[in-house]
């Protein structure tokens, strides 16, 4: 039976724009002055821009937010900038109250919205442990007991009596982070504090949060590192202008997100002959990318097969043409170019009498790479190679890492895969040898 | 609905909430236990006031002696030796240094309560404790540079004691914990309004430097009561500090022109200030971080 732990309820946040205060009692008095004379208001900027959800001089930051979050459960929080994770947060962390709607919590809840507040420059690193420690809310028994483990978490011993503003920044992130990971909250809501420190170090922290949220606690987590939600969270609340936009499982959410707001177009459609791409000699009519249930589809996981398809006219019998495309990553490389004809097609085949035609092809499966992908697609004739069709960035599709291990990425789930051009799973052979006898002395034997 | 009034409450109807956030709390909700919770809080900021004001200086803690015995000099060479100010018989340098020590705690604990919003923002900003963990551990730092102050003027007290001045401490003395308490509270009192007040306008900050200076030259700290003109004595006793700077003198030196009862007038409003601006506060901390 599973236990809700946070009950979020038709939380909404209203912030005031123009009406917030002008910061200086003379410049409310003038404000109020201006408007009993019936004139605009002195203090108020020129040319504001509107926002979507603004309403008159107001915006709704949040606006009749639900969600509930069970016992044990690690709930990420997504969304572009001002989509109001951050108001939530500050809600939730009980920093600002909500405008109405209620939010029920049971147990302690530790927010980790920076890490390291309440460092005083001035104090040690063992001072600052437990001023840091007794700001998140533990008190001096429970940092006693912690201390040695902090001190070793953050590899910062040998400056432990040093003032921190002494420390390196890295340093200081280090120790701040270490007494953060040592809070022992019922709940925990964490902001992307993970975005500090080199990779190593985020490797560690990433391994600490994962350890909080299968040790059975709750955890509440926005980020904007997909890459670290997928990881950590089942479920994703992705918010958008103020709203839920989708509540789902980690996976279906992030896909949706790294896919919003991206110039997609699964198809391109030319139906009147004379407005499409080509010559005299040929016309493209449509390129398509399709799932394997052959369905228009935009998005992909890399484990999944894309297939490519295009559509022409020939207008005269020819005795070769090739329908091609490229591929081309969203930092405008060429991933790959594929031809319908190959050297072994045999010559009878490559003939183009009129017509119209069809063209697919398939990518498999666990090849290309995650990210965004554009499609160029052409028709080029015989010999010269001349081009009667070019379309360029035809279409645009996105191959989406969810980050589960699996597919080429084997067991190797500690982070971004590198951004080459293509992820093909290829064929390893490993084998072992054995020692040769010189070597076996100077040497340790190697065990794996 | 209960569980709307109430900012930290049990509701055994549905399910036991620990921690219940909604828009507004009750005004008589203060959040005490909470306060309690984080004792550890407050008695470590405590502790970083006292040492990191005097990391990397030379002589560390000595300039807690420094500045009291500084200050008197000054106030004895230019209101007495120089402007000649009556000191009800008493000598000078005594007369000031008590006024003083008594009064700076009052003082310095206005000042340091009037800037809690906007000076801890960033700290308010990213982490919830309860907000008046800051202005309480200021008024017990305080405390603390007083009974340094305290200790370096019992000294002195000693010193002319022993060299034949006609001083004479009396029983009062054991009301000094009283009267460090009316002050605490009328500093703090007013210096939570006056923080409450700064997150909309600045304007408020800049007062407390202004007030504090008059507030100061109307209570008898350059001067005895004594030597006040009597149709303008009911301005000075107006002030509610006069009767507890007037009642440690006496304590101390064993010369005060105030009716002691006038202590319950300043305790008053001690607890006047203290309930209106811890109400406030309140009220503030929930939503300032949007303004301030």
């Amino acid at each position: 039976m599973s236990n809700t732990v946070i009950s979020i309820e038709n939380i909404s946040k209203l912030y005031r724009l123009g009406a917030i205060g002008t910061g200086t009692f003379r410049g409310d008095v003038q404000r109020w002055w201006a408007k009993v004379r019936g004139l605009p208001d002195p203090h108020l900027k020129i040319g504001e821009k509107d926002h979507g959800n603004r309403d008159g001089e107001t915006i709704w930051a949040l606006k009749d937010i639900n969600f509930q979050v069970q016992q044990g459960e690690a709930v990420g929080i997504i969304g572009r900038n001002g989509a109001g994770k951050s108001t939530l947060l500050k809600i939730l962390s009980r920093i600002t109250a909500p405008t109405s709607g209620i939010i029920k919590i049971d147990g302690i809840v530790s927010s980790l919205l920076e890490v390291g507040t309440g460092f005083h420059p001035e104090l040690t690193g063992r001072e600052n442990i437990f001023m840091n420690g007794a700001v998140m809310g533990m008190d001096r028994r429970e940092i006693t007991r912690k201390f040695d483990e902090i001190v070793d978490f953050s590899g910062v011993e040998k400056y432990i009596d040093t003032p921190v503003k002494r420390y390196s920044s890295g340093m200081y992130v280090r120790l701040a982070f270490a007494v953060a990971a040592h809070l022992d909250p019922e709940v925990m809501v964490v902001d992307e504090v993970l975005a500090v420190g080199d990779a190593e170090f985020q490797k560690k922290c990433l391994g600490k949060m994962s350890d909080v949220a299968s040790g059975g606690r709750t955890v509440l987590f926005v980020s904007h590192n997909m890459g670290a939600i997928q990881q950590l969270c089942s479920r994703v609340v992705m918010l958008d202008e103020g709203k839920i936009a989708f509540n789902d499982l980690a996976g279906v959410v992030v896909g949706k997100y790294l896919t919003m707001g991206l110039p997609q177009q699964g198809e391109r459609l030319w139906p009147d002959i004379s407005q499409a791409p080509g010559d005299d000699v040929a016309r493209l009519r449509g390129v398509r990318v399709l799932d394997q249930n052959k369905r228009i589809c935009t998005s992909f996981d890399v484990r999944d097969p894309v297939s490519i398809e295009m559509e022409y006219w020939v207008l005269r019998d020819l005795d070769y043409l090739d329908a091609s495309f490229y591929l081309y990553s969203e930092r405008g490389e060429i991933i790959l170019s594929s031809i319908d004809n190959s050297h072994d097609t045999p010559s009878g085949e490559r003939k183009r009498p009129a017509g119209f035609y069809r063209s697919i092809c398939h990518i498999p499966a666990d090849f290309l790479n995650n990210g965004q992908i554009y499609v160029q697609a052409a028709l080029t004739g015989a010999g010269n190679r001349q081009a009667h069709a070019i379309q360029k960035d035809a279409i645009s599709f996105t191959i989406i890492d969810r980050m589960d291990t699996g597919g080429a990425r084997g067991n190797y789930h500690a982070g971004e895969w590198p951004p080459a051009a293509v992820r093909p799973m290829l064929n390893w052979s490993v084998e072992r040898l054995p020692l040769k006898p010189e070597e076996s002395k100077s040497s340790e034997p190697i065990v794996n | 609905m209960n569980a709307q009034l109430a900012g930290e409450t049990l509701d055994i109807s549905e399910q036991k909430w620990t921690t219940v956030i909604s828009p507004q709390r009750a005004w008589w909700d203060l959040r005490l236990g909470d306060l309690w919770r984080y004792r550890d809080l407050i008695r470590l900021l405590v502790w970083r006031d006292f040492v990191a004001l005097y990391k990397q200086t030379i002589f560390g803690p000595m300039w807690y002696f420094v500045g009291p015995v500084f200050g008197t000099v000054i106030y004895t060479v230019i209101f007495s030796g120089v402007a000649k100010l009556p000191t009800d018989g008493l000598p000078p340098f005594l007369f000031y240094m008590a006024g003083n020590t008594i009064w700076t705690y009052f003082s310095s604990c206005l000042s340091s309560t009037s800037n809690i919003f906007t000076g801890n923002a960033g700290i308010f900003g990213k982490v919830y404790f309860p907000r008046l963990a800051i202005p309480i551990s200021a008024v017990v730092s305080n405390l603390i540079s007083f009974g340094i102050r305290f200790i370096v003027f019992v000294v002195f007290l000693i010193y002319f004691l022993f060299s034949g001045s006609d001083l004479h401490p009396n029983w009062w003395i054991l009301f000094l914990p009283v009267l460090l308490l009316i002050m605490a509270g009328m500093g703090l009192g007013i210096g939570i309004i006056v923080s409450s007040f700064t997150t909309k306008y600045r304007d408020a900050h800049q007062l407390v430097g202004y007030g504090v200076t008059l507030l100061m030259y109307s209570s008898p700290i350059i001067y005895p009561l004594s030597s006040v003109p009597a149709n303008w004595r009911w301005l000075v006793l107006a002030n509610p500090v006069t009767p507890v700077i007037e009642v440690f003198r006496g304590a101390f030196l064993g010369v005060s022109s105030v009716e002691p009862l006038l202590l319950f007038y300043s305790a008053g409003f001690a607890l006047i200030v203290l309930l209106i601006g811890v109400l406030i506060f309140n009220r503030v901390e929930n939503t300032f971080m949007d303004t301030v």
